[in-house]
């Protein structure tokens, strides 16, 4: 199993290498012009010397390894210092800073990862507690009513863009019904019964979006993988033994086709951070997808660079996840 | 075989028409067909009934109710929403479809050639995962972020955008493609036909055009339906992040951007565009459902 763990990992380095270097390459030989938005009375000469502030003067290839080692060595060092208090080195170390705001790019991140981790998490929850029962009843029941209903659901589920549905629940909830506010709060803090119930309140509609839309996708996979796992002897086998029909549902077939699940559940992530950054641009999160947003409308080249480096970062980490938990699950799958 | 057991075959059956039987069967399928030829109809023959141009302020008949006149009612501007709906609904089916005929085209060939080309399999199929590690809706974003002016000034700012997010969309999503087609590619090389053609002499570029393209044609077809509904829900999702076409050229995207500032005033605004895409994306993700069970020869069977 470590054997397959660490090749595993041998493939990814190398594939986040050329990531890297593609993200790097496309936003940094794109043409545009960093100072191109600054007053047409600054004098050429200062735009000259803001270019090479900003590190502008540097050939390629520098520039990318600078980044390279700003994001790979430095933040993660400045991470272990601030996180155990202690310093390593000089301690004082160039930062990747974004243009815009001239602050630390990795700050500015950190600052607004837990609000999305928060909404793309529990959407991830929700999502599989309503996907599984649909599938599961979608394939014990195949062909039945409630299976057309609940293929309807995904058909719809995945066909219904999140913008789309967002805007109908602000329409629905927030316009006729208020029952949740359309705006989410990010400076709201949890200190009372009424201010967690507030909380759960403006919660409840960005996630439910993107819960809606993931578990179309994972119910259609639960359907599927319960279905090959019905037909098969040892179901028959459990039958004969005289089990419960409830034992053989839920224990043996279930914790069969969670196998190929669980795997598509760790694939589907990185996509659910794409779609929020759809969701949280209509309720007004400020997580990092409205961060990609307003830095890639105000051309703020080292923060959209960092960002979608980070989500290409998922995707690998979780495509990684993805096989070990394969592995782990199911050992026919640990070819060695 | 005599000249009467051959008269006595059942009726004459093309593989056209056995897929088009099994077709027909799958309900969701036809009703999706019906659906999706009456929207590429109405956006294509609709302006020429409701003559309105979707570009005409009427500033005394801002935000009305719908009525004869504006049957799905007016924006602040007092333009006519449905004009607009119908002319945004042009663009967004020519982008879905010119950016599948992209995506497929590439998918296809480099699924053919690392399928067929023992030597190229490895390096493309690489290439083919180094894409799917890709962020594509970030890449998507800074990409017109980047190209945007440039090609507004090359082509001006209606064919330039178009140019770009067909381009855009077309090279990110021919991988799931080329993946298929690449299996199916390899298990027909080893057939007999393909190893007959070869033992006469065929070229190589002359037995992917003859004998694998037809046989790999099914899968590319799936792919092709997926990818109209893949790609008009891009282009939305670009045009809603205010990254897409310029603002007072509609498209659905770009309507949905625009009428969410409205949502207490016109709900309406973002209803219509909003059903547009859902409805088409639905039909066809049924087509698509119902063509792959139509084609594939163990349902047919059936």
């Amino acid at each position: 199993m470590l054997n397959f763990t660490i090749r595993r990992l041998m493939f990814a380095i190398p594939t986040l290498l050329v990531i890297s270097f593609i993200i790097f390459a496309i936003l940094d030989l794109a043409p545009g012009d960093p100072t191109a938005s600054l007053p047409m009375t600054v004098p050429p000469e200062v735009r000259a010397q803001i270019r090479s502030t900003l590190g502008l003067d540097e050939p390629f290839i520098i520039r990318y390894f600078l980044w390279l080692k700003q994001f790979m060595i430095t933040e993660p060092l400045n991470l272990i210092e601030s996180s155990f208090g202690i310093t390593i080195g000089e301690g004082d170390r160039l930062r990747l800073t974004s243009w815009a705001t001239r602050s630390p790019v990795v700050d500015l991140i950190a600052e607004r990862m837990p609000q999305t981790l928060w909404v793309v998490g529990m959407s991830q929850i929700i999502a599989v507690l309503i996907a599984v029962p649909i599938g599961v009843i979608s394939a014990y029941k195949q062909y039945s009513w409630i299976d057309q209903l609940g293929t309807l659901f995904s058909m719809i589920g995945f066909s219904v863009p999140t913008f789309f549905t967002g805007l109908l629940f602000i329409v629905i909830f927030s316009v006729n019904l208020g029952w949740f506010p359309s705006i989410y709060d990010t400076n709201h803090v949890v200190e009372d019964w009424d201010s967690f119930v507030f909380q759960i309140k403006q919660m409840i509609m960005p996630t439910m979006v993107l819960a809606l839309f993931t578990a179309a996708q994972i119910s259609r996979y639960m359907r599927a993988s319960m279905l090959d796992n019905l037909n098969q002897d040892y179901v028959r086998t459990a039958r004969a033994k005289g089990l419960k029909e409830q034992t053989v549902l839920l224990v043996h077939v279930l914790r069969n086709s969670m196998i190929p699940v669980v795997t598509v559940i760790a694939l589907n992530i990185p996509t659910i951070f794409g779609g929020a950054i759809i969701t949280e641009q209509i309720f007004r999160v400020n997580g990092i997808g409205q961060l990609l947003i307003t830095g890639i409308v105000g051309a703020d080249i080292p923060l959209v660079q960092t960002l979608t480096f980070i989500f290409a970062a998922l995707i690998v980490l979780f495509n990684l996840i993805a096989d070990i938990l394969y592995g782990m699950l199911d050992p026919r799958i640990r070819y060695e | 075989m005599s000249d009467t057991s051959l008269q006595e075959m059942p009726k004459a059956s093309s593989l056209s028409r056995d897929v088009w039987n099994q077709f027909r069967v799958h309900r969701g399928a036809m009703a999706g067909l019906v659906i999706f030829t009456l929207i590429v109809l109405a956006v294509i023959f609709g302006p020429m009934i409701h003559t309105v141009d979707p570009g005409f302020m009427n500033i005394r008949l801002r935000n009305a109710p719908p009525s004869w006149a504006n049957p799905m009612g007016t924006d602040n501007l007092g333009r006519d929403i449905f004009a607009q709906v119908l002319q945004g609904g042009r663009v967004s089916l020519a982008v879905g479809i010119t950016a599948m005929l992209l995506a497929l085209f590439l998918g296809a060939l480099i699924g053919v050639l690392a399928g067929y080309y023992k030597r190229l399999d490895g390096p493309l199929m690489r290439f083919t995962d180094l894409f799917l590690a890709l962020p594509l809706l970030p890449l998507l974003l800074v990409i017109i972020m980047l190209f945007r002016d440039t090609l507004r000034q090359a082509f001006g700012p209606e064919t330039g955008i178009f140019f770009l997010i067909v381009f855009i969309i077309g090279i990110t999503s021919w991988m799931q493609t080329a993946r298929i087609v690449r299996g199916d590619v390899l298990a027909l090389k080893e057939r007999e036909f393909v190893l007959a053609a070869r033992s006469i002499g065929t070229p190589s570029r002359r037995i992917i055009l003859r004998h694998i393209l037809p046989n790999v044609i099914s899968p590319i077809m799936v792919s092709a339906t997926l990818g109209v509904a893949n790609a008009i829900i891009t282009e939305s999702a670009l045009s809603f992040l205010g990254l897409g076409f310029p603002p007072d050229f509609p498209t659905w995207g770009r309507l949905l951007f625009d009428g969410k500032d409205f949502l207490t005033l016109t709900p309406e605004r973002v209803f219509w565009p909003g059903l547009a895409i859902s409805l088409t994306v639905l039909s066809v993700n049924y087509i698509g459902d119902g063509l792959r069970d139509a084609l594939d020869p163990h349902i047919r069977g059936r």
